[in-house]
């Protein structure tokens, strides 16, 4: 165990990965794990491209072009970034190019926040990327580790989130694997389709609307059957490095409690401490949502199947609708013969602080019958 | 040793030459874009990659399932061409591979939405060559003006009528543009001068570091002539000094292609209906066809394009010698 700064520890934990081409643009709270990279590569203990491009439209397509030419890519980006990126991100899963990118998540704009909020990652929730979703430092590390062999594995991008500033500038004592370790458990790059001018393919071509639907079906299978390779990939790691991340869905807390809470990324630490504080009969279950595309309906059917009430804690907002995922896991619970209520809140928003009195909130509101099935907490009608 | 280079010559001569662009693509008939990326790649050699921007080059030569390249090829969004090319690049460098980048883009990609990204790859200097295709507005979604339209030429978004006379705005500089970033090797090449514009592509893809071509090519639908004409065309257009073919090194102009006889540009304007315009009866028809020509005349007098004498590599002389026999000695 050392203590890192999260933004450290990820970036020495690329490092480790080996990636062939690294391509960022500045942007907070992204900026210290590119950082890292540069100086890693500056003090020659990292072999590779690092290209500092001029705007994160460019980051994302130089590691597409490094990536089909066949070297292993890494890019980072945050909130305006991702967004002005989207076209791209688009482009590379529907290419199925296999890279990863770090989303150290924040608020998008207006007004104007660098703090963090999972809007920006959640925007990008349609294109067809895996996402992952870190609640912990530590889990930053074995979650990157795993996207490149997932990335590769499934030929599918990779976006591990990571919340801005609540993970990356946080130092806490955190186990970086040995360089071993990640050789033992990653393979050298390979892309099946690599660019290769004794067999030369075509990549990127028009399709009509007589092939589109097949393309999007097989992306769209590519995803589901990922679902199985994320499970294999976090024990397989946990083989190599005693530590596993929870898969698709993690659930913690009391089993047995017929109320839930469902969240993802760094507020479970929160909840968790305040629910090892509370009276045994105040234990909730607490559902840990790690991977949100592929979207294990599944698996949250399984585990929500006896609850009475499900809070979903989520950091992003669909203006005019209410929550993003509140309602897919709604979707998910519906074929239950007994689905739990689902309340949806809203909160943590720009970086507003989710402090251990959230827990009681939450869970007098799941006690309290005539609560509305969507709030944005902090407002003031909440 | 005389008799050595004769058998070269003629071996040479004798094999099929290398196409990266295959026939049975869906371009227009006269499309003077498939003929450019048809020479450009036949002169760059089979060991290249190329990223291509959105465009017609993109669309004609990839319905999937078919594609016309035997070139190993990518395409990803519109303005990120250079950018592309920049991260294979990246790839090979690291990988120490000798293979060449080739980013394709059409005037759009390069001058418009693809600007930036092509900026930053020269800026950084990768050893990519980018070939602006430039026929002169966004003819993929159905001709309208871009950067590099020029004054007064009409288009679907800059139509003339009572009160308007084309496109109001000037045809941007964009090698002046590039020049700046002071590159090893930028030049402007035109389909109607096929040994110019190979020689410009093997010299682009000698140079260590970012070299830029943009390549004229006519667009026998957008700018309103029989496919028929648009190597004539072209050719009018460098004849005329609207289009002057430049090579460029680290800034400075280096080498030019002389006009013999410089044709007035209301021969090369006349045979297109973007400009058909300019030939009515109105006084802003002729106001247009002097500005044009006041532009032509710049050009020749800022490059000093006015060959004295004939020369062999002037704008008579540049495409009907030396093919092939002079090229190897």
């Amino acid at each position: 165990m050392q203590a890192l700064e999260g933004s450290q520890a990820i970036a020495r934990t690329v490092a480790l990965c080996r990636p062939q081409v690294v391509a960022a643009y500045p942007i907070t709270p992204q900026t210290h794990i590119v950082e890292g990279i540069a100086s890693l590569v500056a003090e020659g203990q990292l072999d590779c491209e690092m290209v500092s491009v001029e705007s994160e439209h460019s980051a994302a397509s130089v590691a597409l072009g490094a990536a089909v030419a066949g070297a292993r890519a890494y890019t980072a980006s945050a909130s305006q970034g991702i967004l002005l990126m989207s076209e791209v991100l688009y482009t590379i899963a529907g290419m199925r190019v296999p890279l990863v990118m770090t989303c150290a998540n924040r608020a998008v704009s207006a007004p104007l926040n660098i703090w963090n909020d999972h809007q920006d990652s959640m925007a990008m929730r349609d294109a067809g990327w895996i996402q992952l979703y870190c609640a912990s430092n530590q889990e930053a590390i074995d979650t990157t580790v795993q996207a490149f062999y997932l990335a590769e594995r499934c030929e599918l991008p990779v976006m591990v989130c990571v919340d801005g500033f609540t993970l990356t500038h946080t130092l806490e004592p955190l186990a970086l694997p040995t360089q071993a370790q990640v050789d033992a458990f990653l393979p050298p790059y390979q892309f099946a389709h690599a660019l290769n001018p004794m067999n030369p393919w075509s990549l990127g071509t028009l399709v009509g609307p007589e092939h589109f639907t097949e393309a999007r079906l097989a992306h769209h299978q590519a995803l589901l059957d990922a679902q199985a390779q994320i499970i294999a990939a976090d024990q397989a790691w946990a083989a190599v490095s005693g530590r596993h991340c929870g898969g698709l869905l993690e659930v913690r807390g009391r089993r047995d409690a017929r109320i839930g809470i469902l969240t993802l990324g760094a507020v479970l630490g929160t909840l968790e401490d305040a629910l090892l504080a509370a009276a045994p009969e105040d234990q909730v279950r607490l559902l840990k949502l790690r991977s949100y595309r592929p979207f294990p309906a599944q698996a949250l059917a399984q585990a929500c199947a006896d609850l009475d009430t499900l809070v979903v804690l989520e950091r992003a907002l669909s203006p005019g609708a209410g929550g993003i995922i509140g309602p897919e896991v709604q979707g998910a619970l519906a074929d239950l013969p007994t689905p739990p209520r689902v309340l949806n809140v809203a909160a943590g928003l720009g970086g507003r602080d989710m402090p251990l009195t959230l827990y009681e909130r939450l869970l007098q509101w799941a006690r309290q019958p005539g609560h509305p099935p969507f709030c944005l907490l902090d407002a003031a009608d909440c | 040793m005389q008799a050595t280079m004769h058998t070269l010559a003629t071996l040479r001569q004798q094999q099929p030459r290398f196409r990266g662009l295959e026939a049975g693509h869906r371009a227009c008939q006269g499309c003077g874009e498939a003929l450019a990326a048809r020479l450009v790649t036949e002169a760059a050699g089979p060991d290249v990659m190329i990223a291509n921007a959105t465009g017609c080059l993109e669309v004609f030569t990839t319905p999937y399932p078919h594609s016309a390249w035997r070139l190993p090829w990518v395409h990803a969004v519109f303005g990120n061409a250079a950018a592309v090319a920049a991260g294979i690049e990246a790839a090979l460098k690291q990988q120490q591979r000798a293979t060449k980048v080739l980013a394709f883009a059409g005037d759009g990609g390069t001058f418009d939405i693809g600007f930036q990204a092509l900026s930053g790859m020269m800026e950084r200097g990768h050893d990519v060559l980018f070939v602006c295709y430039d026929n002169e507005a966004y003819m993929n979604t159905g001709v309208q003006r871009s950067g590099s339209t020029p004054h007064a030429a009409m288009t679907t978004t800059s139509p003339s009528g009572k009160a308007r006379m084309g496109k109001r705005h000037m045809k941007k500089d964009i090698l002046s543009i590039i020049s700046a970033h002071h590159i090893p090797y930028a030049a402007t090449a035109s389909v109607a001068y096929p040994s110019d514009l190979r020689k410009k592509v093997r010299r682009g893809l000698l140079t260590e570091g970012p070299s830029f071509l943009q390549v004229h090519v006519p667009c026998p639908l957008g700018w309103g002539h029989s496919g028929a004409l648009t190597v004539e065309i072209a050719r009018l257009a460098v004849q005329s000094g609207l289009f002057p073919l430049l090579e460029m090194e680290r800034g400075e102009v280096v080498g030019t292609m002389p006009i013999r006889t410089p044709r007035p540009v209301a021969d090369y304007l006349r045979l297109q209906g973007r400009f058909g315009h300019l030939f009515g009866e109105d006084h802003r028809a002729r106001k247009e066809l002097e500005h044009l020509q006041a532009l032509a005349n710049r050009n020749i007098e800022r490059f000093a394009l006015r060959g004295s004498t004939p020369e062999r590599y002037d704008t008579e002389g540049a495409d009907t010698v030396h093919r092939g026999g002079d090229r190897w000695a």
